[in-house]
């Protein structure tokens, strides 16, 4: 309940907030202590999703589905995609499949 | 669990120049100091071999900002070994994910070790970013399938597998139906009073599942091993030593030349262990392998690199 809660507070942030740059605006999973946060993330038809790696260890991330892969990110590096159709996308780290994560596109 | 098995196994036997000697006695091993081995001088009768792990040659972050020089640090111990080992084993993570030049630099590291071969098998970090191609135009040679490897050395059967390859399939460490039927056949002619020596990246045991410390298909490998008398699995990626023993079967997990990770289940994730730069030298290691035939099992004795 709570992570929807605030899936659906990104939601509306970046609906009410016009004139913000898309980068500003963009929702963003970290990548911290091996985790996805947030692991769900319900984002609109056409945002783009930024991940970026707070970890000193490599990740990289693969859907489940083949829709998007990104490259190897080292600790800092940031990856984004744009979700251009609705639907439920998963995903993980190529190198620690314990880590798995969730955009709901809307 | 796993703590108290420690403190049950690793025994500070003795210091061996400026290395503090830790032997694993569990499980019915029998053990020997390095001191004494540096003391004895001349050659090992039987079988002597060393084993390394997760070089990560590549990573620069706090932890450890030159991989390449604490490699070095292993390699010097290694040459400096009154007994020359006959081969060494590199049990995977060479690189830190493939950064370009990664694999030069390891190659040229492991042409500096005095021995007649080098024999690796990948982690994840050699094959992620190209299914393992780079990995096995370099190291394939004399492999089957995706770079599985069978030897012989002084009545001791080696067989080196790859569980890094299937991540996406399967989620956790995994053989393969491919790889398990050629391990059967590859065991088939080899007899059971032959001790065997396992050797892949990720435990062959779910040592914690939850960081990905398992390989999910293991067990259809160790009913192929039940008929041996003494079968030694030698890992790496957890960065810190850990052993079990289970019948006929002991499991070991090596230090990393790079950098420790927590022990399982004691910190968020199993991210780098950050310690201070005097003290990384305690958190690395190496290991020896030594048998000799007819004496039961081998003795596995694992050095820090302070």
């Amino acid at each position: 309940m709570k992570t929807k809660l605030a899936s659906l507070a990104v939601v509306l942030v970046a609906a009410l907030a016009p004139g913000v740059r898309a980068a500003d605006a963009a929702p963003k999973v970290h990548i911290e202590n091996f985790q996805f946060r947030p692991q769900t993330l319900e984002v609109p038809v056409g945002a783009t999703v930024v991940w970026v790696n707070d970890d000193e260890e490599i990740h990289a991330l693969y859907a489940m589905d083949d829709s998007f892969r990104s490259p190897a990110l080292d600790g800092d590096a940031s990856f984004e995609h744009q979700f251009t159709k609705a639907g439920t996308y998963e995903y993980r780290c190529s190198l620690h499949p314990q880590m798995k994560g969730t955009i709901v596109v809307r | 669990m796993f703590e108290s098995n420690r403190r049950e196994f690793m025994q500070c036997l003795a210091w061996a120049g400026a290395g503090v000697v830790w032997t694993l006695t569990s499980g019915g091993l029998t053990s020997r100091a390095l001191a004494q081995a540096v003391k004895s001088g001349g050659k090992t009768e039987g079988l002597h071999f060393v084993q390394i792990s997760d070089t990560h040659i590549g990573f620069d972050k706090d932890a450890n900002p030159d991989t390449t020089a604490t490699a070095r640090t292993a390699i010097a111990r290694i040459n400096a070994l009154a007994d020359r080992p006959q081969f060494v084993l590199h049990t995977g993570d060479l690189t830190h994910a493939q950064k370009p030049g990664t694999f030069d630099t390891v190659n040229g590291l492991l042409q500096e070790i005095h021995t007649d071969a080098v024999f690796t098998v990948p982690g994840e970090h050699d094959v992620f970013e190209d299914g393992g191609k780079e990995y096995l135009a370099r190291f394939g040679k004399d492999t089957w399938g995706s770079g599985w490897r069978s030897f012989d050395a002084s009545g001791a059967h080696f067989v080196g597998l790859i569980n890094v390859l299937s991540f996406k399939t399967g989620g956790v460490g995994k053989l393969g139906d491919e790889q398990l039927a050629w391990l059967e056949k590859d065991l088939a002619g080899v007899s059971a009073s032959t001790p065997v020596v396992v050797f892949a990246h990720i435990p062959l045991w779910a040592l914690y599942p939850e960081w990905g410390w398992t390989t999910d298909d293991a067990q259809r490998a160790l009913d192929l091993l039940k008929r041996f008398g003494s079968v030694t699995v030698l890992n790496g990626h957890i960065h810190q030593v850990m052993q079990k023993t289970e019948g006929n079967v002991t499991f070991h997990t090596a230090y990393s030349t790079a950098y420790p990770q927590p022990a399982p289940g004691t910190a968020p994730g199993p991210g780098p262990l950050k310690v201070p730069a005097a003290e990384l030298r305690n958190h690395l290691g190496l290991r020896e392998v030594v048998w000799r035939a007819n004496a039961g099992q081998l003795a596995v004795i694992d050095t820090k690199l302070s």
